[in-house]
């Protein structure tokens, strides 16, 4: 059976379009389309839920050196309320899961994890704990609304003083009060432009999605889904569990080597990693030159030989390309490279082209 | 909520279809318009190539999903709306005015259902 979100009921009021994903009935769009949607991300500002994201704490006065050993980033500098993304590997040097870090003390870590990884990561953590570690899954008693796009500072600025609201890239405010409900609100997203993820507790989030949704509405807020979180990340290049990565993929080949501290003295598939040495695959990008939209999954080819697969791939609303990411041979992931894809038993042509898609600096 | 001209008839793969004459025209129902969501792409076949009753003609592509469009008729290309390969949200616009092809020579149709009919089986699809 499914699972709800504390924000079911509202997104049953706004008409969203109700389906299963990662074990919960979440939105893939609201009744504005997905286009829509995602530009509204790119040029005002949009509204998510993604209350299904997993949250385990780890808290004691070995937390640090449990993350360490688990996790592939090097968390040692890190400075309280600060946000960091990391790989968490398996012995052979494949992804268990990515997920994100907050520093909250030095016996207390805060981490995110996708919906679908939840349990067997909650698992691997739980088997490779370090003594004086002790981590919970609170993800059922947390909320998390994700508003994001140029104008979501703005959104937050009617609703909170200034120096409430986190200022840097990948940091955070544990404690805040919106209408006297309590947050913890970080400068992170999904959708490669700048947001903020608002967390609090389950019984808060119908209060405060109506709240953003108002204040929200003089700067074009409007609800965002599924389908326009996935385009979004798509086009800012952000990889995906189960499509850039998984339990066979290393994160080196997956092109998140600024996530793997190699330096650090051993962490759980290190010695997998220093084994395979320089990665033999890539992750590239792929713009289609025919008529056609590459999908995930489909075959690539240069010169009758097989070279790689896509991960994810659509028509991108806000580039207006057919786009997708792929995992492709060393030796073929040169940009400029025309390569042919497997479009459903057409074979298309496509060019190589580097990552991301879209940046907001560029 | 959906609209189902009742002067159209109608296939279980959301195909509907209007004859003119001897000539058969062919688009996608307002239901299968919203479930697949905003359009972007629209593969058809040329003109003068044949196409076999509920067999995959060409297919509509929205940003989630892909999708085959089935012939509701086996027959000859007569025409196709070159005006989707451009503009394929014009499918979600209007999907009973921005029809997909025109068939001709039709050999062979499918049982069509009608608007009453179709709107009972889509209900019950949920």
């Amino acid at each position: 059976m499914e699972l709800k979100t504390p924000l079911y009921d509202v997104h049953v009021q706004e008409n969203g379009k109700i389906v299963p994903f990662a074990g919960y009935l979440l939105p893939v769009q609201y009744p504005t389309g997905v286009i829509k949607e995602h530009l509204a991300v790119r040029n005002d500002c949009g509204l998510f839920d993604v209350s299904h994201m997993g949250v385990i704490t780890f808290k004691g006065a070995s937390a640090l050196e449990s993350l360490n050993y688990i996790m592939t980033n090097d968390f040692t500098s890190m400075e309280v309320c600060r946000v960091r993304y990391t790989v968490m590997c398996n012995e052979n040097g494949g992804c268990i899961d990515d997920l994100i870090v907050y520093k909250f003390a030095s016996d207390y870590y805060f981490l995110v994890v996708n919906a679908a990884n939840r349990e067997k990561d909650y698992r691997h953590m739980k088997d490779n704990i370090l003594a004086g570690t002790v981590i919970e899954d609170i993800s059922d008693s947390v909320a998390i609304l994700a508003l994001q796009g140029p104008k979501a500072i703005e959104v937050l600025l009617k609703l909170l003083p200034i120096e409430s609201i986190p200022q840097k890239n990948y940091s955070a405010q544990e404690e805040v009060y919106i209408a006297d409900m309590k947050c913890m609100i970080s400068y992170t997203g999904y959708t490669g432009e700048q947001g903020y993820e608002i967390y609090t507790a389950s019984e808060n989030a119908p209060k405060l999605w109506q709240l953003l949704r108002q204040t929200g509405a003089d700067f074009n807020l409007i609800p965002c889904g599924l389908g326009a979180r996935d385009t979004l990340r798509l086009e800012a290049s952000m990889p995906l569990y189960g499509h850039e990565m998984n339990e066979e993929i290393t994160p080196l080949e997956a092109g998140l080597s600024f996530a793997v501290k190699m330096k650090k003295e051993d962490f759980i598939g290190k010695k997998a990693l220093v084994e395979k040495g320089e990665p033999q695959i890539r992750r590239v990008g792929l713009s289609m030159l025919d008529r056609g939209i590459m999908r995930e999954n489909q075959e690539i080819y240069l010169d009758g030989q097989l070279i790689g697969h896509t991960t994810s791939g659509t028509h991108l609303p806000y580039l207006q390309k057919a786009l997708a990411m792929a995992l492709v041979d060393k030796e073929h992931s040169e940009p400029g490279t025309l390569v042919e894809v497997d479009v459903r038993g057409r074979k298309l042509k496509a060019e190589i082209i580097g990552l991301p898609f879209y940046s907001r600096n560029k | 909520m959906f609209n189902y001209p009742k002067k159209l008839m109608y296939t279980e793969t959301h195909e509907w279809v209007k004859k003119e004459g001897d000539i058969y025209v062919v688009g996608i129902s307002d239901y299968a318009q919203d479930a697949l969501g905003d359009i972007v792409f629209v593969n058809l076949p040329e003109v003068d190539d044949e196409v076999f009753v509920q067999e995959p003609f060409g297919d509509v592509e929205s940003v989630k999903a892909v999708s085959d469009l089935y012939s509701p008729v086996s027959g000859v290309i007569c025409a196709v709306n070159e005006d989707l390969l451009d503009n394929p949200a014009l499918l979600n616009e209007d999907p009973y005015r921005n029809w997909l092809i025109k068939v001709e020579d039709v050999s062979d149709t499918e049982e069509f259902l009608d608007a009453e009919s179709y709107q009972q089986f889509c209900e019950s699809q949920g």
